[in-house]
This record gives structure tokens, C-alpha cells and sequence, in this order.
């Protein structure tokens, strides 16, 4: 007997079942195919106003910062402003996603390039596919459009997120997740950032920049 | 052979860590983790709701594991990925050594893994001439020290800044003697630039799983530093190793989990990085591991379901039980001697290692509730733990002088009159002999115990006496 049989024939000798009964098979197919909710905190939910309004305040708690721009046109000017005033170099790093690429970069002093990191890049700009009012939370995805190298090896990740893909919780971002990759599927990697990268691994001291971007600057654009 | 226990030393593994002063002002750090925990619960009305959803997720889940672990296996297949099983820690340790080889690696980076402490997974690697990278600063520096995790989720917890400067100076030839390494961000700062190196250097990323997710064949983890994912994304292929028991539902129910997750652990709403891995990268995509690979370890766990300790089973790794434990907190991480410490390791050490071995472990406990309290799943930990002693007892595995005491109480709790008569003379002769301080700073017989705190005197009479005499009910 292989060790797969082994386990699985183990399993069902601890649970006294053979694995064929009609009535779990059932159930394990339905409790997949319905993928209920369960509790759903009410801390996130609200109109848009409301839901941008949490997800701002809980993005601020998790140490990230957050600026709303009227339009995404704004956000390159928005983008330059941080790193100016981070006294950063005016370089960025980012993928190939349109909505991305359509923005007037060139009316920025912005130095932009295109495509992964391979760990030299100071500044990177992803566009996410939701924002999570819940917890202040981004759902990043990976891809040709947001290579996920740009959410950990810069030192400065800037996030944009459109107002209208900011949602309640994380039940809401799972069905836009859906909405894409269909039911059962997912991107190779779905990334839920929540503040930047921090350690409190020496005598609880918590810092900041641990292994991933010292600084999260969200850009909320109407 | 699974990591190696000094468990059966656990008595001398207490008495060294109590007089270990060093150790001691160290687990100072420790008991940050409950107020840090409560003020997360307090702010989310929900928590307790949420608690009981997930003790449910995981009740359903193990009463279905043979079917859930079925439709997560079809789900990496198809989504490119390979799934490995694994009886034991030998048979895990062979298939990634195995794996390794095959792609030539030479050096491997670790995302934390509780699961590769079980199976000795980085000795096996170093054996094997592959150099094995813990990333989790916590884990990296217990790595250079030659230790291993003290806590589940603060593996370095024990260690203090002063320490972490002189392994830093030790295994960091090219540091200057004049570079100051005095605080945590100066030591952060090396450890970062360290690592980074050996991230992009790394041929083979091993991470754990805080869950797998049989809707869509996902592995997700959970970190603060980002290590994990830097482990995942940039080397050629991720393995990922996880227990049998990880597997749940859907992605919704592991965000029910995920919920009460960083507020049981750190007191976080949420963890900095919560990442879904699914499969090897995808044909357009211009980053991510070419290979993707998990190995299902069972190593005892299928054997406790259906059983006394099933319910053990729904942990999901918090460290919240240890961090509001009196004894963890007074005796910290190693003295538990194998790698779960604290009341979770207390009842899964025997569980896994065996009673003979681990036996003494639920010895560990005042019984005082605290970790049951504040568990995410509502595991009964203290039931469980006198579980253990009971079969302990049984097997006469107990110490004799244990034995000896528990027998003669047994006598008399078995024979009431007898006992009432008993216990009432002795509460007279005690209350009599300490009549002058009313408490006793020696007794014969018990110095370990009043070397520490004083003895009160007892009243007149026992407490069942002044009861019946209060009440009158009583029979």
C-alpha cells in the first residue's frame, strides 16, 4: 500500500466510514459548491462613503498610509509627491496593467520601468484588486499586469485601488476573485496586505521593514 | 525518528529554566502577548461568534477529512501542482530530500514551518550538503544559535537583544567591530540585508501552510515580515509542508479562521501577509516558482481521530494557549523538551511522540482554565490534559512517590467517614500548632514548596465541616 492509501485508509478507519457513503460525499459537494459565509463583521460594511471612511482608518492603524486622488489620472502626481517627500529616488518599477498604463506619467519627473524586480528597485507601483474596509486590507493578484515581486522586494510599495473596489470584507473581495478566475479557480497568487512589513521578533520591539517595503502608500482614486 | 525529545527530562528541564536568569528576563517579553490579545477581541463584537464558527469549520471539516483531502489533491493537480503524502517525519524528510536533488539544489530557503521543526527537516537538508536558510528572523536567529523554537510564534522569544548581537558578530564574518548593533532596528537592519541575499540566491523555497483550501487547491500563509513570500515567489520551485489536518472548506471558511487567527496569536486584526498560493506560475505570468509541490504529513495525526484527543485537532496554531499559561510563562518554550510547547504541546506531544515519552508534559498545568478561556477553537485543553494523567496513571508510566500519595488519598477519599475524621484532625492539629503567625514558613517534607510562599494555617475545622454546619444539606 502507498502512503496516500495508507493515510486516507487510516483516516477512514479513526472516522469509522468508508468514503463512499452518498450522504458526506453530498455534503462535502455542497458545503464547496454554496461556500457559505458564515459570521461576517458588520466593522466594514456601509455605503461607499462608509466603506472608504474604514478602510482609510483601519489601512492608518496598520501603519500604511492613505491619500484620495479625484480621478486615477491623478494618481502619478500623487505618486511623485510621495517619494518626493520620502526623499526617494524618482524611479518606479511596475507591470503591465493597463489601467496603469494609461495614466499621464509623463507629467511627472517620474523615471518609470516595466516588468518584475529582481531586488534593485527603491519604489514600485501595483493596482490592486480590491480594497478590504474590514481590516484595511489590499488584495494584490498576481500576474503579467502586477508581478507579485513588486509587493515584497521594494523598499516603497504604492498601491492604487479604484473607490469602486473598495468592499465591506473579505467575503465581497473573494467574489470579485470569482468574478475573475471563475468559481474554484484563483491566480497563482493572491497577496492580502494589511500595513507594511514588521517584525517584533527581537524582545517584542516592533519595527517596521522587515523583509518586505518599508512604507505602504495606498492611493484611493475616484 | 521525529525531532528529537528531552521531554522525558522535563523535571530538569523546569529546574534549570526557573534558576536560568538570563531565560527569566527574557519571558519578561512574553507576557505582552494577553493584554494585546484582549484589546483585539474587545474591538470586534463579533469575536465569540466568530470563535464558534470556527470550531465548527473544523469540527466538519475532521469529520470529513478523507473527502476534503480528495477534492484539495484534484485542485493542485489541476491546477499544475503535485501533492506528496507522507506518513511520517522520515518519509517527509526522504520525499523533499528527493525533490531537492532533483532540481539541483544547493541551498533552500525556509519560510517558518512548526510542521519542519516536527520532522528535523533542516538537519536532513544540511546532511544532505543543501544549506538551509530560516528566514522569520525569529527562526533565523534561534537557527544560528543552534536552538530550537521556544515558541510557536515567537520562536526567539527567549533570546535578548544582547544575545542576538553576539550570534550576529559570530556568524556575520565581514561585520565591522565598530558597527553598532545595540538596539533591534540596527540588529533588523543586518539580518534584512543578510537574508535578502540569500533570498535571491535560493534554489528551493520551503514553506508551511496555515491552511489548505480543497475549494481551490490553495496554500495560505500567514507572516508579518514578508519572508515567507519572499521564500515562495523567488526561487525555481515552493514546496509547500503541511499536517493532514490544515485542510478546510472554501476560502471563506479559511477567512472565518484567519479572523480569530492574528487576534488569538499577536493581537492583530489582521496579519501584514496573508498569501493564496495556487499551483506553479502560470504561462504569462513574469514571476513565481516554475514547480510547486506539497507533501501531506500524517505522522500520528490520522490515529487521533475519532478519538479521546480529536479535538486537538482543530488547532491552528495561535500560541494563544501559551501565552496565558502560568507554567509557560514561569518555565518558557525548551523545557517542554520537543517542539510544541505549552498546554497545545502538552496534549499533542504525548499524542505523537507517545505517552512514554511525553507522558509528563500534562503534569504541567494548575488546571486554572486560561487556556481553554482564550483558545480560538475552543479546544478543552485542561480535560485533555487530565486525560493524559489518567493514562499515565494507568500505564504506571507516573513516578512511584506520585503514585504512593495518589493511592493513599484514594484510601481515604474512598472510605467518607474516615476521611471527614481525618481531615478534621489534621485541620485541628494544623490550626492548633500554627496558632502564634497563623501561616507555617516550613513543614517537614514540603520545603520545595514553602521555600517559596508560606503555608496558612487552616481553621478549626474543614471546609466540608463548616459547610454541613452551614447548611445543613450536606450528606
Amino acid at each position: 500500500m502507498n502512503a496516500r492509501d495508507a493515510i486516507f485508509a487510516n483516516i477512514r478507519r479513526s472516522l469509522g466510514v468508508t468514503g463512499a457513503e452518498a450522504t458526506r460525499r453530498f455534503e462535502v459537494e455542497r458545503r464547496i459548491a454554496e461556500a457559505p459565509a458564515g459570521v461576517v463583521p458588520k466593522r466594514g460594511q456601509g455605503d461607499l462613503p462608509a466603506r472608504i471612511a474604514t478602510f482609510k482608518a483601519e489601512a492608518e492603524r496598520s501603519q500604511a498610509s492613505v491619500a484620495e486622488v479625484d480621478s486615477l489620472a491623478d494618481a502619478p502626481a500623487e505618486v511623485a509627491r510621495f517619494l518626493r517627500d520620502s526623499n526617494g529616488p524618482a524611479t518606479v518599477r511596475m507591470g503591465a496593467d493597463p489601467r496603469l498604463d494609461a495614466l499621464p506619467w509623463g507629467e511627472t519627473a517620474l523615471e518609470i520601468s516595466s516588468g518584475p524586480s529582481d531586488g534593485h528597485d527603491v519604489n514600485a507601483v501595483s493596482m490592486a484588486l480590491a480594497g478590504i474596509a474590514e481590516t484595511g486590507t489590499l488584495a494584490l493578484v498576481s500576474g503579467a499586469d502586477n508581478p507579485t515581486t513588486l509587493n515584497f522586494l521594494p523598499d516603497n510599495h504604492i498601491v492604487v485601488v479604484r473607490r469602486e473596489d473598495i468592499v465591506a470584507d473579505y467575503e465581497s473581495a473573494f467574489a470579485r476573485l470569482r468574478s475573475v478566475y471563475g468559481k474554484g479557480g484563483a491566480p497563482r497568487t493572491l497577496n492580502l496586505v494589511t500595513g507594511p512589513s514588521r517584525s517584533a521578533d527581537i524582545e517584542q520591539t516592533l519595527l517596521l521593514g522587515a523583509h518586505g517595503p518599508r512604507r505602504l502608500h495606498i492611493v484611493v482614486a475616484g | 525518528m521525529t525531532a528529537v525529545a528531552t521531554t522525558p527530562h522535563f523535571k530538569e528541564n523546569v529546574h534549570d529554566a526557573l534558576t536560568d536568569a538570563r531565560l527569566q528576563g527574557a519571558l519578561v517579553h512574553a507576557r505582552n502577548f494577553t493584554g494585546r490579545r484582549a484589546a483585539a477581541a474587545a474591538r470586534l463584537p463579533e469575536f465569540e461568534a466568530l470563535r464558534d464558527s470556527a470550531r465548527a469549520i473544523k469540527d466538519h471539516t475532521l469529520a470529513h477529512l478523507d473527502l476534503y483531502l480528495e477534492a484539495y489533491e484534484l485542485k493542485v493537480t489541476e491546477s499544475g501542482g503535485h501533492v506528496h503524502y507522507a506518513e511520517d517525519a522520515e518519509a517527509a524528510r526522504t520525499i523533499i530530500l528527493d525533490l531537492c536533488r532533483g532540481l539541483g539544489a544547493r541551498s533552500v530557503t525556509k519560510g517558518k514551518s512548526m510542521i519542519s521543526e516536527e520532522i528535523g527537516l533542516n538537519q536532513a537538508l544540511e546532511a544532505a550538503g543543501i544549506e538551509a536558510v530560516e528566514t522569520d528572523l525569529g527562526e533565523y536567529i534561534i537557527q544560528l544559535r543552534g536552538e530550537t523554537p521556544s515558541h510557536i510564534i515567537a520562536p526567539a522569544i527567549h533570546v535578548s537583544k544582547r544575545d542576538v548581537e553576539q550570534d550576529f558578530r559570530k556568524a556575520h564574518r565581514d561585520l565591522p567591530p565598530d558597527r553598532d548593533l545595540s538596539e533591534p532596528e540596527q540588529l533588523l537592519a543586518e539580518a534584512r540585508a543578510v537574508l535578502r541575499a540569500k533570498f535571491l540566491a535560493a534554489d528551493v523555497g520551503i514553506t508551511g501552510a496555515n491552511f489548505l483550501v480543497a475549494e481551490t487547491g490553495t496554500s495560505v500563509i500567514v507572516t508579518n515580515e514578508g519572508n515567507g513570500d519572499l521564500t515562495q515567489i523567488l526561487p525555481r520551485a515552493h514546496i509547500v509542508i503541511a499536517s493532514i489536518e490544515k485542510v478546510v472548506p472554501t476560502l471563506e471558511d479559511a477567512a472565518q479562521l484567519l479572523r480569530v487567527l492574528a487576534r488569538s496569536a499577536t493581537g492583530q486584526d489582521a496579519s501584514v501577509y496573508t498569501t493564496f498560493s495556487t499551483g506553479p506560475r502560470r504561462p504569462d505570468d513574469p514571476d513565481g516558482p516554475a514547480e510547486y509541490h506539497v507533501v501531506i504529513l500524517d505522522n500520528g495525526r490520522s490515529s487521533m481521530l475519532g478519538g479521546a484527543f480529536e479535538d486537538m485537532l482543530r488547532c491552528i496554531r495561535c500560541g494563544a494557549c501559551m501565552n496565558h499559561c502560568p507554567v509557560y510563562q514561569a518555565v518558557g518554550g525548551h523545557a517542554y523538551g520537543w517542539v510544541y510547547p505549552g498546554p497545545m504541546g502538552a496534549v499533542l506531544t504525548p499524542s505523537l511522540i507517545g505517552v512514554a515519552e511525553g507522558g509528563q508534559l500534562p503534569n504541567a498545568s494548575t488546571f486554572c482554565g486560561r487556556c481553554e478561556e482564550v483558545c480560538p477553537v475552543r479546544i478543552p485543553l485542561p480535560n485533555m490534559m487530565r486525560h493524559w494523567r489518567e493514562r499515565e496513571f494507568e500505564r504506571a508510566l507516573s513516578p512511584a512517590t506520585v503514585r504512593a500519595g495518589l493511592g493513599l488519598w484514594a484510601f481515604f477519599a474512598r472510605r467518607p467517614t474516615l476521611y471527614r475524621f481525618a481531615t478534621d484532625l489534621v485541620a485541628r492539629a494544623l490550626h492548633l500548632a500554627g496558632r502564634g503567625k497563623g501561616r507555617f514558613a516550613s513543614i517537614p517534607l514540603a520545603g520545595g514548596w514553602t521555600r517559596y510562599r508560606d503555608l496558612a494555617a487552616p481553621e478549626r475545622t474543614t471546609f466540608q465541616s463548616q459547610w454541613r454546619a452551614k447548611s445543613g444539606a450536606v450528606k
